[in-house]
């Protein structure tokens, strides 16, 4: 091999020199903004300059000749400068008002929908799934794409009572983050433990070490060193399985699919709040996930038509409360939902204040 | 041309619809590229067993323990040859953009160049962490790739206990929100840390985020071991022409539903605009020409709702500047936690401010490098030792900012008390 080349330790690199030159001009120095309609952004500078800002959905894992139409449009209908949002929508930037129409008309022709400001339902933040994660228990892209086809018309509109935010994540780590609505893997059987393979791959003191209610121990198994699960112990968060492969948590029928509602990180209003569980056990059912699209359509639905302007999902159930957001969207009430968690009995109502 | 595409019934059902499909994608690569194909073969196996079969190893580049996301496929035959051999190597390089993620077309059609040269041609904008991500390369071509993205002014992001690639907001560049120069902060402090970041050695993983006002729009405060979140401490700024402008077009049953009750401290009144207030902490902003709405900057707690509604007729004050909030993270162990607050205000504009801004990151660092047990994050690490032990680590003083009530229980020894006083007239005589 020739010799290996050192690396420049660069890091991030400065974001000026790929600003639009409006930004870089007024950088700091905003006054104001509208939305001229659903997917467009206008901002004004105290210089008063102006800036549009088309907002489009993008499939967020692209492959080169997607990456390349959209910078086709960006040459052609805007001005060569583009942006990222933090749940992979793409921004185009224009000078003009006159631009965006048809930079609007050329991202529909190529197929972007153009939506996700204000309060409408954006694209799901996800992670890697079966496609680049090693410990998967569904797939993440896919789940993102069904979804996003179902939601598409509240994605293109504002007509949420403020904005909507999603996100999935294949596994109970959760990468995906805290959301309105969060879609996450379940699993509800402790693992299957290869004991073959424990003694070549697994750490065992890590492994141990792992587990958040002390359910695994070193043990022998035909006379090889392994490990042991107390069954009645494991909460089956699968938090074991990456650093011991071999300790199986995804399994096709047991690892279900939760929903979590109520996650807003914004300190508008109410303080920030972690997303809570309303509903579990559902199929992870590919390649469209039927059962899941259907609870969370019909939370949004029930959200839309109850909450009132402003009020995110977490600020609507504040004011009705649990009992009702359960009696509203249908969904069963179960032991389940009553956390026994570390610090849980702050979770219980220590009132007498109930809604009838 | 490449070997043919296998039967994907599964993910041909993801091509139809309204949003734009990543199977379309993987199929236009997957015509001049074999690790394609073998990708649609792979992941259609998981579709249909809803198994996944990447396995983790070592593969890196060279002068750097971290930054690439190694994956072998696990699904083989009887003699443990690869079913879709092509992609039996399939890594990852987490590449960290500029702050804010901004592109011109040039660079981004650089980047799909050097990647169709040495990887799979799919790349990720972005991952949640705010990593590019480029997906897809054989062990072979992984430093090729990273050589020329780092010869493009690029650098390999965080993997593993490290200090990982971080975001910030659109922020300064194109908001009016904006308390701070997010990207700056970010660029400093995480250019401060490469080392941490590309030789992994901490605990575990440590991320730092920035959003430029307490909307916090890259999420902060639960997704990040060190939030910085611009805020400022004086009045409101007001204008008048637009608060009329606002009045105008949305009317009374708005102003009174939507602004004036939704303010969690009730700091917002309705009032005739010759009785408006002239006593410092008060804000007020003109509706028409009779009445105005007045805010009590003091009970105000920056939460942005009325400044969101009321976009230029209300804006952050003009003394602006941080607040850092240590200790959000995701699940893993002990349930997520938020960031909690820290240093409840500081100035972020000299050179100095940064300085003391690195100081702080650099502290909690260290800190949590010395102190938290194997795969504990610095939110867990703080549950355990207590936030006085933390705070005293890295050399901060207690402030009433940084609880919600104080303590509702006796357990503790207060032989100290005195002594506590006493620093506690101190630092009020020194703020003084
Ligand atoms: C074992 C394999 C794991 C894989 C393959 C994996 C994969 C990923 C990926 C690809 C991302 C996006 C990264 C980026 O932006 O570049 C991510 C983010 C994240 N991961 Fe993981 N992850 C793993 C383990 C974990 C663990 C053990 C935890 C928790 C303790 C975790 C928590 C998170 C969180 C919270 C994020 C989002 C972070 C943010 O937005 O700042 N992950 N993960
Ligand atoms: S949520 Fe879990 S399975 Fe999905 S990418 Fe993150 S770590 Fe992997
Ligand atoms: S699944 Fe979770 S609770 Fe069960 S043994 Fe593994 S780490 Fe412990
Ligand atoms: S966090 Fe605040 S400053 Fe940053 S983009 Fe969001 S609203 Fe603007
Ligand atoms: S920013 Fe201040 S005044 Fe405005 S709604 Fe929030 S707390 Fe009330």
């Amino acid at each position: 091999m020739s010799e290996m080349r050192d690396p420049i330790e660069s890091g991030v690199p400065d974001h000026v020199q790929y600003l639009h030159p409006l930004m870089k001009k007024n950088y700091g120095s905003w006054k104001r903004h509208d939305r001229p309609r659903p997917g467009v952004l206008h901002h004004v500078a105290n210089s008063g300059d102006e800036i549009w800002t088309v907002r489009a959905g993008t499939q967020r894992q692209m492959d080169v000749y997607t990456v390349r139409t959209l910078c086709d449009i960006a040459d052609k209908f805007a001005e060569g400068h583009v942006r990222f949002t933090t749940r992979s929508n793409i921004e185009f930037m224009v000078s003009a008002e006159s631009k965006v129409a048809p930079l609007i008309e050329a991202l529909g022709k190529a197929g972007f929908p153009v939506g996700g400001t204000g309060n409408s339902v954006s694209m799901i933040s996800h992670t890697q799934g079966w496609l680049h994660c090693d410990i998967p228990g569904t797939d993440a892209s896919g789940v993102v794409k069904a979804l996003m086809d179902e939601l598409h018309s509240e994605f293109i509109k504002e007509e949420m009572p403020n904005r909507v935010k999603l996100s999935t994540s294949c596994c109970e780590i959760n990468c995906g983050g805290q959301a309105d609505i969060a879609i996450v893997v379940q699993h509800t059987k402790p693992p299957k433990i290869n004991h073959d393979l424990v003694a070549n791959v697994c750490e065992r003191p890590t492994v141990v070490a792992r587990c958040p209610v002390a359910a695994i121990r070193p043990a022998l198994v035909n006379g090889k060193p392994s490990l042991e699960v107390d069954e009645a112990k494991c909460i089956c968060c699968g938090a074991c399985f990456p650093p011991c492969p071999p300790m199986q948590i995804n399994d096709p029928e047991h690892s279900k699919i939760a929903i979590w509602v109520g996650g807003k990180n914004s300190n508008a209003r109410i303080r920030p709040t972690f997303h809570k569980l309303v509903m579990s056990g559902l199929p992870n059912n590919a390649p469209r996930w039927p059962e899941v699209a259907a609870v969370v359509k019909n939370i949004l639905k029930v959200y839309k038509e109850d909450a009132r302007s402003w009020e995110r999902l977490s600020d609507w159930v504040e004011r009705i409360g649990w009992p009702q957001f359960f009696e509203k969207t249908g969904l069963p009430f179960t032991k389940f939902h009553i956390d026994d968690w570390r610090g849980s009995r702050a979770t219980l109502n220590a009132s007498t204040h109930i809604r009838f | 041309m490449s070997k043919p595409l296998p039967e994907t019934p599964m993910l041909d059902q993801l091509e139809s619809g309204p949003w734009p499909s990543f199977v379309t994608g993987l199929k236009r690569l997957a015509k001049d590229n074999d690790m394609m194909v073998d990708l649609l073969g792979q992941l259609e196996t998981s579709y249909k067993t809803k198994k996944g079969y990447w396995k983790g190893g070592t593969v890196g580049v060279f002068g750097y323990g971290g930054g690439v996301i190694p994956r072998f496929t696990e699904l083989k035959d009887e003699n443990d040859k690869p079913l879709f051999p092509a992609a039996a190597e399939f890594h990852t390089l987490r590449i960290q953009p500029a702050a804010g993620m901004h592109y011109t077309t040039d660079l981004l059609r650089k980047m799909c160049d050097v990647w169709e040269r040495h990887g799979s041609g799919l790349i990720a904008f972005h991952g949640q962490s705010g990593d590019i991500m480029f997906q897809g390369a054989t062990t072979a071509n992984v430093q090729p790739a990273f050589d020329e993205l780092n010869e493009m002014g690029f650098d390999l992001g965080g993997a593993g206990p490290a200090v990982r690639t971080s975001m910030a907001c659109v922020g300064a560049a194109r908001c009016e929100q904006s308390c701070y120069d997010e990207a700056r902060a970010l660029r400093t402090v995480v250019n401060t840390f490469l080392d941490d970041m590309h030789r992994p050695a901490l605990p575990y993983k440590f991320k730092f985020k920035f959003s430029g006002c307490p909307n916090d729009c890259v999420n902060s405060i639960q997704r990040s071991d060190m939030a910085v979140i611009g805020t400022w401490r004086d009045n409101i700024q007001t204008d008048d022409a637009l608060g009329k402008a606002w009045f105008a077009k949305h009317g009374a049953k708005e102003l009174v539903n939507d602004v004036i009750s939704r303010c969690p401290t009730k700091a917002i009144t309705l009032v005739d605009t010759k009785d408006v207030s002239k006593a410092e902490g008060i804000s007020s902003v003109a509706l028409n020409g009779t009445q105005s709405l007045e805010i009590s900057n003091h009970d105000c707690v920056r939460c942005m709702h009325c400044v969101n509604v009321m976009t230029g007729a209300l804006a952050p004050g003009k003394d602006k500047g941080v607040t850092i909030l240590i200790g959000g993270k995701s699940v893993l162990k002990i349930g997520a936690t938020m960031g909690t607050v820290v240093i409840p205000f500081m100035k972020l504009e000299s050179d100095e401010d940064y300085e003391r801004l690195v100081e702080i990151a650099q502290n909690t660092i260290d800190f949590f490098a010395e102190n938290a047990l194997e795969h504990e994050r610095t939110g867990e690490m703080i549950d355990r030792i207590g936030l006085v032990n933390f705070l005293e680590g890295i050399g901060v003083d207690v402030d009433p900012n940084m609880i919600l009530h104080p303590r509702s229980n006796p357990y503790v020894r207060m032989d100290g008390w005195d002594e506590e006083v006493e620093k506690a007239n101190e630092r009020k005589a020194r703020a003084a």
